[in-house]
This record gives structure tokens, C-alpha cells and sequence, in this order.
């Protein structure tokens, strides 16, 4: 910096600030700026209460399904919650759960990127106006409509491609099928990354917009083709924006309910082959049991919830971490 | 490398606006032009189509010819990136890429061209950053952020970035606009030392500036808002500031302008 070398003497003290000045220094000696203060104030307070609440509530009602449980509730691969002693565990359901989201991220981001860029940076402006609407209807469209939608016509579709993908790459394991309804992990996989494409499409979008021009202008000034001016110029400044977008999506996807219970065949039991039915999810299993669960049976179910919780949580804080970690490279200060 | 600029009748439009009108003039190499005239005159556009910048904005094109040594930018089949590749820009702000560390950014025009060893880029960027007098600022912290310098320092950086791969022609516009007076004459003093090596052309509101640095100096002006920029007279900079041969000029840089 050019403004180091004045700073060899120790600055003088502060005087301390009095309770009068702090309050004036919040902004907070007017009235209007109290109430403003009080307001938002109130609400950060209020939103960690809620989420208190709602942790405390799970971890009760979890522990107490949880205490009875003869069965290990992590490994297990069963939900018997009728007998007695009951017996049930999360494996398949955190197994189902994470490989439907994976599928639909793999499949999902990359395409929403591509489409973000190619409305940012490539369509014409007439053009990217109509795409960009279309993308924001999809986001409407409620979740039970693309669970009917890929009950009735996704899930024949999938005949074709399961046999493709059976013939090249059935001996794999991963992509191995016995002919059963394609009512599988992928077939939901790839629905989900149908219902996650629009939200990281738009956040991406948005991101990928406020690049400034003069980053741009920087890479083609020294004979940048425009994917090259994409590659050193959008995507960097992008990236932690797409990220937090995956994440978005990440969060929908974990918990999808209607469309996974709509279209996949579930059963306890994990299946090596994507392309074979059965498996099951956090919220697909919760929904499918809850009508017609027991008191006590309704509190295994809650644990289950518990578990997609603080999965959630995790996700959310690796994204964050990962953002944190390059905070120096980020465009934010440029 | 430097090579002399030559451009006949060049006309520039935003869409349906003519921007600037019917421009000819020569750059010699290895001089200093500087480009003064007040506000939405087409200095600025001027410049961006001597690197086709200016075709970035929608609309944009032109008539008319700039030659650099015998080749037309202009000419078909000539592809504006190639163009760029030539003629290196520094902008009004400092614009280092901000993910990009410091040797990053130096080595970034390289790594875009392909043709060069992997050997080669530690010295080449140790040899730009020298030539942009930032080297014993940043020896220390080649991998740091560019963005982490002072307004000045990324400038400097912008420079080694633009001059690392060699261009015949440096293009500033407005370079020292967002500096303090410090860094300002770090850059001047820089401008008269890549001279030796590039043709240089530098737009500019600072007629003190103009003055200091160059060797020729361009007045452009404008009838009226709307109007189209038009060339009003280039000239040795000695003669622009004491003996203009357009009344015009002498009222610009006296200060009764308008």
C-alpha cells in the first residue's frame, strides 16, 4: 500500500463513548429510527425463536420414538413402527434422499448455467426476454402438477432410456435394469432437476447480469473471444453466486415431496441399480405414512424429519464455506 | 514492435447516432498523442475504434479506414479479436480482474494468445511489472489478489497486464481520471518511458496532462449536443498549447470554452 509507512506511532486512545453516544451512534435517538430499530430488531430475534421452536420440537418428539427404537435408528433398514418393539431406521430413506438430489445437480446445473449464460451473454435481447419468462412460469408450476406430469408422461418416456442406458452401461451395476416400472431413483432424479432448473436458472442469470462491463471490456481489450471473456471474466465473479443458487435448488430437492411420492415405487430397500424402483425419501416417506400413522408412529416420523433437518443445516453450511473460503478473490471488492 | 497509425475518413455510428464524423490523422511510432476536447466530443469513441472496443456496444460500427503499418483494421476477413490482440487498452477506471491474483492477471493476455512456454511467463510477467514500475511494490505478493492494491497500483497492474503481450499500439483512456495526484504522476512518468517501445495514444481531461506527456496533441469539438464529434486540428503539442492554428482550440484550452 502506499499508505503504510505513516503508521509507526501508536494512535491516542479514544475517549470512551457514553451510553448517550452509543445510542446516538445506532441512529437510534428519534423516534421514527427507534421504532425502525425495534422493528428489526424484533424480527432477527423472532426468526431464531422460530427456528429454536422448531428444533426443540422435533429433537422431543424424535427422542421420544427414537428411546423405543430396538432397531439402530441410523442403519437401520426397516420401518416397522406398529409392532411391538417397534423397529425402523433412516438408511435407505438418507440413502434415497441424497442420490435423487445428486442425480438432479448433476443434471440440473450445468444446463441452468448454460441457459443463464446464453441469456445473459449470447441471445439476443428480444429473444432473452420471452426465454427468461417462460423459465419464471416454470418456477410456478405447483409440485403436484409435475408429479402428475411425470407419473403419466415422464415415466413411460423413461422405458426408452432405461433400456439404452441397460444395454451400454448395464454392466456397471449403476445402470443395470430388470424390466420393473422405471419408477426409480433416477427417473425421480431427473424430475427434481426438471423442478430445481428454474430457480438456479434465475439466480444465475441474475448473477451472471451484474458482471460489471468493465471486467468484460478488461478480457476483450486483450483479445478475448466471448467464451473466453466468459471464462475469465463471468464465471469467477459468478461463482460464488451460482453457488448459493445450487444451493437453492439443492434445498428444494432435498425436500420434494409430492412429485417423489407421486412417481416413485418405494420400498426399504437400497438398490445398487438407479434404474431399479424402490428406495424411498425423508419427505416421500412422511407423506405416504403420516394419515394413517399412530401417535407414536407419527413421532418416528418426525425423527426421520429431524434427520432431513439437520442434512439441510449441513448442506447449507458446506455452501457457505466454500463461498468464505475464496471471500478475497470474490468480486465483491472490486 | 510499434507500429504508425493511419486513419482516413473514418466515420462512427451508435445505431442511427453519428457519434463522430469524417476523422483522418497519422500516429507516428513510438509517440505520445493525446487526445483533449470536452465532454461527448467522440474522443472516447475515437479511441475504442482504433481497437474495435467500440463494436461492443450494440450498434456499433463505422466508415472509413485506420491503418496500422499497411494492414486495415477494418479490412474483411479481419477478425477484431485479433485486432485487440495488437492493440492493448487501459481504461478510464482500474480494472484487474478481481479473482485473478497479481501474476494472474499479468499473465492473463498470454495464457489467451497460447503461444508462449510455461518457462517463459514467470520471467514475462517479471519483465512487464518492471516496465510498469510495480515490480518492488508487488514482488512479494504475486499471489494476493490484484484487487487488494491501491487505485494507482492496479492501474500500474492494468499497464503490465496490457504491455505483457507486446502490442504495437497502447490505447489509454482517460488512465489517470480516478487517481490522486501521486499516482497520476507515477503513470505519466510510466507513459514517457513506454514510449520508448509503443505507439501511445491517450485520451484525457487534463490539459496540464496533455501537455506534460505528449508529443502531438488532437482537439476534437462538437457543433452541438447531438452533433457528431469532428477533428478539429492535430498538431505538436508545443504549437496546440501556444500557438493553435483554430480559434477554437486557443478558446478550449485558455478556458473560454462554450
Amino acid at each position: 500500500m502506499d499508505t503504510t509507512q505513516i503508521a509507526d506511532a501508536p494512535p491516542p486512545t479514544p475517549p470512551t463513548p457514553t451510553a448517550e453516544q452509543k445510542r446516538a451512534a445506532r441512529g437510534a435517538t428519534r423516534p421514527g429510527d427507534r421504532i425502525f430499530l425495534g422493528l428489526s430488531r424484533g424480527s432477527g430475534i423472532l426468526l431464531l425463536v422460530i427456528m429454536a421452536a422448531i428444533a426443540g420440537f422435533l429433537t422431543y418428539r424424535a427422542s421420544l420414538a427414537i428411546s423405543k427404537d430396538e432397531g439402530n435408528f441410523l442403519t437401520t433398514f426397516e420401518w416397522n413402527t406398529g409392532v411391538n418393539p417397534p423397529v425402523f431406521g433412516i438408511a435407505v430413506l438418507a440413502y434415497g434422499t441424497i442420490i435423487s438430489s445428486i442425480i438432479a445437480m448433476i443434471i440440473a446445473v450445468p444446463i441452468a448455467v448454460a441457459i443463464a449464460l446464453f441469456l445473459t451473454h449470447y441471445a439476443p435481447r428480444r429473444l432473452s426476454g420471452p426465454i427468461a419468462y417462460v423459465i419464471d412460469l416454470l418456477a410456478a408450476v405447483p409440485s403436484i402438477v409435475y408429479g402428475l406430469w411425470g407419473a403419466l408422461v415422464l415415466v413411460p418416456y423413461m422405458n426408452g432410456l432405461f433400456g439404452w442406458l441397460n444395454d451400454y452401461l448395464g454392466w456397471t451395476g449403476i445402470f443395470s435394469w430388470q424390466n420393473g416400472a422405471p419408477r426409480s431413483m433416477l427417473t425421480v432424479g431427473i424430475l427434481l432437476a426438471i423442478m430445481i432448473l428454474p430457480i438456479i436458472t434465475n439466480v444465475s442469470r441474475e448473477v451472471f447480469r451484474q458482471v460489471p462491463q468493465m471486467h468484460e471490456e478488461a478480457a476483450l481489450a486483450l483479445g478475448a473471444t466471448r467464451w473466453e471473456v466468459i471464462r475469465m471474466a463471468v464465471l469467477p465473479f459468478g461463482r460464488s453466486g451460482v453457488i448459493s443458487a445450487s444451493m437453492l435448488g439443492l434445498g428444494r430437492a432435498l425436500g420434494e415431496t409430492m412429485a417423489v411420492a407421486t412417481v416413485l415405487s418405494p420400498d426399504f430397500l437400497i438398490h445398487t441399480s438407479l434404474l431399479d424402483p424402490g428406495g424411498g425419501t425423508f419427505a416421500q416417506n412422511i407423506a405416504s405414512k403420516f394419515s394413517e400413522a399412530t401417535e407414536f408412529g407419527r413421532d418416528a416420523l418426525i425423527a426421520s424429519g429431524l434427520v432431513l433437518f439437520v442434512i439441510t443445516l449441513l448442506v447449507n453450511g458446506a455452501a457457505r464455506a466454500i463461498i468464505a473460503r475464496r471471500k478475497e478473490y470474490s468480486g465483491a471488492n472490486a | 514492435m510499434a507500429k504508425r497509425i493511419d486513419v482516413s475518413g473514418l466515420t462512427a455510428y451508435y445505431g442511427s447516432h453519428k457519434a463522430i464524423e469524417d476523422i483522418s490523422m497519422t500516429v507516428e511510432p513510438r509517440s505520445v498523442t493525446a487526445f483533449i476536447g470536452p465532454s461527448g466530443c467522440g474522443k472516447s469513441t475515437f479511441l475504442r475504434t482504433l481497437n474495435r472496443m467500440h463494436e461492443v456496444t450494440a450498434g456499433g460500427r463505422v466508415e472509413g479506414k485506420v491503418l496500422l503499418d499497411d494492414e486495415d483494421l477494418y479490412g474483411t476477413g479481419i477478425d477484431p479479436v485479433s485486432v485487440r490482440r495488437e492493440v492493448g487498452m487501459v481504461f478510464q477506471r482500474p480494472n484487474p480482474f478481481p479473482t485473478m491474483s497479481i501474476f494472474d492477471n499479468v499473465a492473463a493476455g498470454l495464457r489467451l494468445n497460447g503461444n508462449y512456454k510455461k518457462s517463459e511467463l514467470a520471467d514475462v510477467v517479471e519483465r512487464s511489472l518492471k516496465g510498469a514500475n510495480l515490480w518492488n511494490e508487488v514482488k512479494d505478493r504475486l499471489n494476493k489478489p490484484g484487487s487488494g492494491l491501491s487505485g494507482g497500483q492496479q492501474q500500474r497492474l492494468c499497464i503490465a497486464r496490457a504491455i505483457a503481450v507486446e502490442p504495437n499500439v497502447l490505447l489509454m483512456d482517460e488512465p489517470c481520471s480516478a487517481l490522486d495526484p501521486i499516482s497520476t504522476l507515477a503513470i505519466e512518468d510510466l507513459i514517457g518511458e513506454l514510449k520508448e517501445r509503443f505507439t501511445i495514444v491517450i485520451v484525457t481531461h487534463n490539459m496540464q496532462q496533455a501537455a506534460r506527456v505528449s508529443d502531438r496533441t488532437a482537439f476534437f469539438n462538437l457543433s452541438a449536443v447531438g452533433q457528431p464529434g469532428k477533428l478539429v486540428e492535430i498538431d505538436d503539442t508545443e504549437r496546440i498549447f501556444s500557438n493553435p492554428s483554430v480559434q477554437a482550440t486557443e478558446d478550449y484550452i485558455s478556458g473560454r470554452f462554450g
